[in-house]
């Protein structure tokens, strides 16, 4: 009978379903001052009236308390991952980088603006194209880098790569795509049984939004009220393949049945920062998983071997780059409500840049792992075989 | 999906666990301590896990059927009302789904034993037992490790074809990052469980649903809370010098009784109970090829590219093939799908004269 009284609960909500005829605006740049912007104390903002839609949910509140301080911020944040993932470019290009290469850039205002309202304590988990939360969540830039050129410094030790990034607040870094999607719900279900009130955002793109396993995952969650914010991270493309021409229903918000959806501007900042605060509150009042879909784009190919030019137009990510590029909105917020001046903040690029370019030599500078690496990690210390094969028989470790 | 009703699969496997349960009460003379307990291997599970569960708060269990029907074959039986349904989970059945959420709440510092109803359904979640849990660790240079046991009947049961009836020892076997242990007697089930608990690993742990019901005898330690076996070690069960037969799972049964056989025409058999997959004991075959200088592996799991296979080729890599003085014999299931018919089902699974006829065969004797 629990079923029916589920039912009656959702039926009321339908009204939300309303605002299906309008679509979700992603303008980086049309939030709008409420009152005075303050150097000192916070003030509020009021996000343009399409900024969220909501599924079996009412939607975030328009009207956002921001700080300089945090809106200086994040735009430094944005601005050191641009010229990381941009350095990973040029890397790649001088064949220091090897394999898979997946990068961020147009995507910014996600990973800064997620990270903005957890803690240390919420989990985020995600696919492997994600090396900003490397940046954000306990690692830094050499730490990073020194992944991509499998050197010793990177986070994982140089065995992992691109795809595979994690630190202690950042679950990774997952190479199957949509595998990661129940991973988050295990680590939602370790919350709840800890009983904490933390939350995991498990993050995935379009494309993954259709294997079967993401389903599943709804299921359970639901089923057993898990603190689990799914993310739909919707750049519109998955590889080559859009999202019309990947999945019949392309409101991800809206793919989870019984579960409660928002979708969500994802080039603005400010709009991402108040959905990750919603869901938070959201899942910390025990009402269940969320579905968060982030609007976005993605200005690079796939991957690195890819121009990303044949399945899309050069027109279409030039008009998305100058009119809704997320850095540039957010700059124009701070020189538009006096809260720094252009020069302050070449500044922070210029610092940004010199950040960059120094992570990068320390991480080339830093060797190769050692070839004693090869071996550890395999199990965890103390509990390994006696023995690992390697290439022939005489190529024998012992632990 | 009809065949998911296991339930009905578990009445040919207790007819047969009858007959074989005198197997176990012969055996009772190889246990070092007497001690007059005995115990189902189902007994010796559940009591594993119990005993686990009441030492580490972390320690849950999650899968079909596992509490209030109390496990499709009742290894999970009384848990439930023991732990409440915080710690004993049903789960839909939806095996991606569930694997990846166990290895998740891993990742989270939980230790889940993961059963599935069987390990055929396993293949559903075959990605992330390997990309996820075998691999992560590795990955991320250390940062997740992935304390999961993975667990439920591996290999033929009776009368259930072909999407039913497979070892998976091999898959899991070659997977660096896993340890695969495949228990034959309800001490190493209890042992080896416990010690896959405890392990910081993930662990394959192929159980065998027509061993369930067979009742071993249990020696006085083995009755402890702590009784642990070590993952890795195999254990002679039988003591010979003419020719060793090596074994997992259900074959150590036949072994046995192949070497009870052989007895009677002065051959002495040594049997080695493999215990454990990855790792391989290698080092025990080797010792005891030493002595015997013939080997005959049995397996109840595809022959191609099998657990006899890594064994054969283990052996030649290492100091074992200079004392061997014949070929090295494979006892394997056959290389077709499990057929359903009972005279065909017969032929496609080797029994006890299969292993003595490869023994023999081994000892250059023809008859």
């Amino acid at each position: 009978m629990a079923s029916l009284a589920r039912i009656r609960v959702a039926v009321p909500r339908r009204v939300s379903l309303q605002p299906f005829a309008r679509t979700i605006q992603t303008a980086a740049d049309t939030t709008q001052l409420h009152q005075d912007a303050s150097h000192s104390e916070p003030f509020t903002v009021k996000l343009h009236e399409d900024s969220f839609r909501g599924y079996r949910t009412e939607t975030p509140s328009l009207d956002v308390e921001v700080t300089k301080e945090n809106l200086l911020k994040w735009y430094r944040s944005m601005t050191v991952i641009r010229r990381t993932e941009q350095a990973a470019d040029a890397l790649y290009k001088q064949k220091l980088i090897r394999g898979f290469c997946h990068l961020a850039i147009g995507q910014e205002a996600v990973s800064v603006g997620l990270d903005s309202a957890t803690t240390f304590d919420d989990n985020i988990i995600s696919s492997y194209r994600t090396h900003p939360f490397v940046i954000l969540r306990g690692g830094d830039i050499k730490s990073l880098i020194g992944e991509l050129l499998g050197r010793v410094c990177g986070v994982s030790k140089g065995k992992g790569g691109s795809m595979h990034v994690f630190t202690e607040a950042f679950q990774g870094g997952h190479g199957i795509v949509g595998a990661q999607v129940p991973l988050g719900a295990g680590l939602a279900f370790a919350q709840k049984y800890h009983g904490k009130k933390h939350a995991t955002f498990a993050m995935y793109g379009d494309g993954a939004s259709n294997q079967g396993q993401v389903f599943e995952s709804f299921n359970m969650a639901k089923l057993w009220n898990l603190p689990c914010i799914f993310v739909c991270e919707n750049n519109k493309y998955g590889m080559g393949t859009s999202a019309e021409r990947s999945s019949s229903n392309t409101e991800y918000y809206t793919r989870g049945d019984l579960i409660p959806g928002i979708q969500v501007n994802g080039m603005d900042i400010i709009a991402v920062h108040q959905a990750t605060k919603f869901a938070k509150d959201w899942v910390n009042s025990d009402k269940g998983p969320l579905l968060v879909e982030f609007v976005t784009y993605r200005y690079g190919g796939h991957s690195m071997s890819d121009p990303g030019t044949t399945y899309r137009t050069r027109e279409e990510i030039q008009r998305i780059r100058s009119t809704q590029d997320p850095i540039r909105g957010l700059q124009r917020y701070i020189s538009e409500w006096g809260l720094a001046s252009e020069e302050d903040l070449k500044a922070i690029d210029k610092e940004a840049k010199a950040e960059v370019d120094a992570a990068v030599e320390e991480a080339k500078a830093s060797p190769f792992p050692d070839e004693k690496e090869l071996w550890t990690d395999i199990y965890s210390a103390g509990f390994e075989p006696p023995a690992m094969r390697g290439r022939d028989r005489e190529e024998v470790f012992r632990f | 999906m009809a065949s998911r009703s296991a339930f009905s699969r578990l009445v040919p496997a207790i007819t047969r666990a009858q007959s074989a349960r005198s197997v176990g009460a012969r055996l009772a003379r190889g246990y070092a301590s007497q001690s007059g307990h005995t115990m189902t291997v189902r007994e010796a599970l559940n009591a594993a896990m119990e005993e686990e569960m009441l030492r580490d708060e972390n320690v849950f269990i999650l899968g079909e059927e596992v509490a209030r029907y109390n496990g499709a074959y009742k290894v999970t039986k009384g848990l439930l009302d023991k732990f409440g349904e915080k710690r004993v989970v049903d789960t839909p059945i939806t095996e991606m789904g569930f694997a990846g959420l166990a290895i998740g709440s891993a990742f989270a510092g939980l230790r889940p034993i993961c059963e599935f109803m069987t390990f055929n359904f396993a293949m559903q979640a075959i990605d992330q037992i390997v990309n996820s849990a075998a691999k992560t660790h590795y990955m991320s240079g250390g940062v997740l490790p992935c304390p999961i046991v993975f667990r439920g009947p591996n290999g033929a049961a009776a009368g259930v074809a072909a999407q039913h009836s497979q070892c998976y020892a091999a898959w899991y076997g070659s997977i660096p990052g896993l340890k695969v242990v495949s228990p034959w007697s309800s001490e190493d089930c209890k042992g080896l469980l416990k010690a896959a608990i405890r392990d910081p690993n993930p662990v394959v742990f192929l159980e065998n649903e027509l061993l369930y019901g067979v009742t071993f005898p249990m020696s006085e330690e083995a009755m402890s809370d702590n009784f642990l076996l070590p993952i890795g070690k195999a254990k002679v069960e039988r003591e010979g010098t003419d020719v060793t037969i090596v074994a997992h799972s259900k074959m150590v049964t036949h072994s046995l009784e192949a070497a009870d056989e052989l007895a009677k025409e002065g051959i002495k058999a040594e049997v080695i109970n493999l215990r454990s997959i990855r790792p391989l004991d290698i080092e025990t075959i080797n010792k005891s090829i030493k002595k015997t200088n013939r080997l005959v592996t049995a397996e109840g799991g595809f022959p191609a590219f099998g657990v006899g296979s890594e064994i054969c080729a283990q052996v030649i890599e290492t100091e074992g093939f200079d004392y061997l003085d014949a070929p090295v014999e494979r006892v394997t299931g056959a290389d077709v799908p499990t057929p359903y018919a009972v005279n065909l089902e017969n032929l496609t699974f080797p029994d006890t004269n299969s292993v003595i006829k490869a023994a023999k065969r081994a000892l250059y004797r023809t008859n």
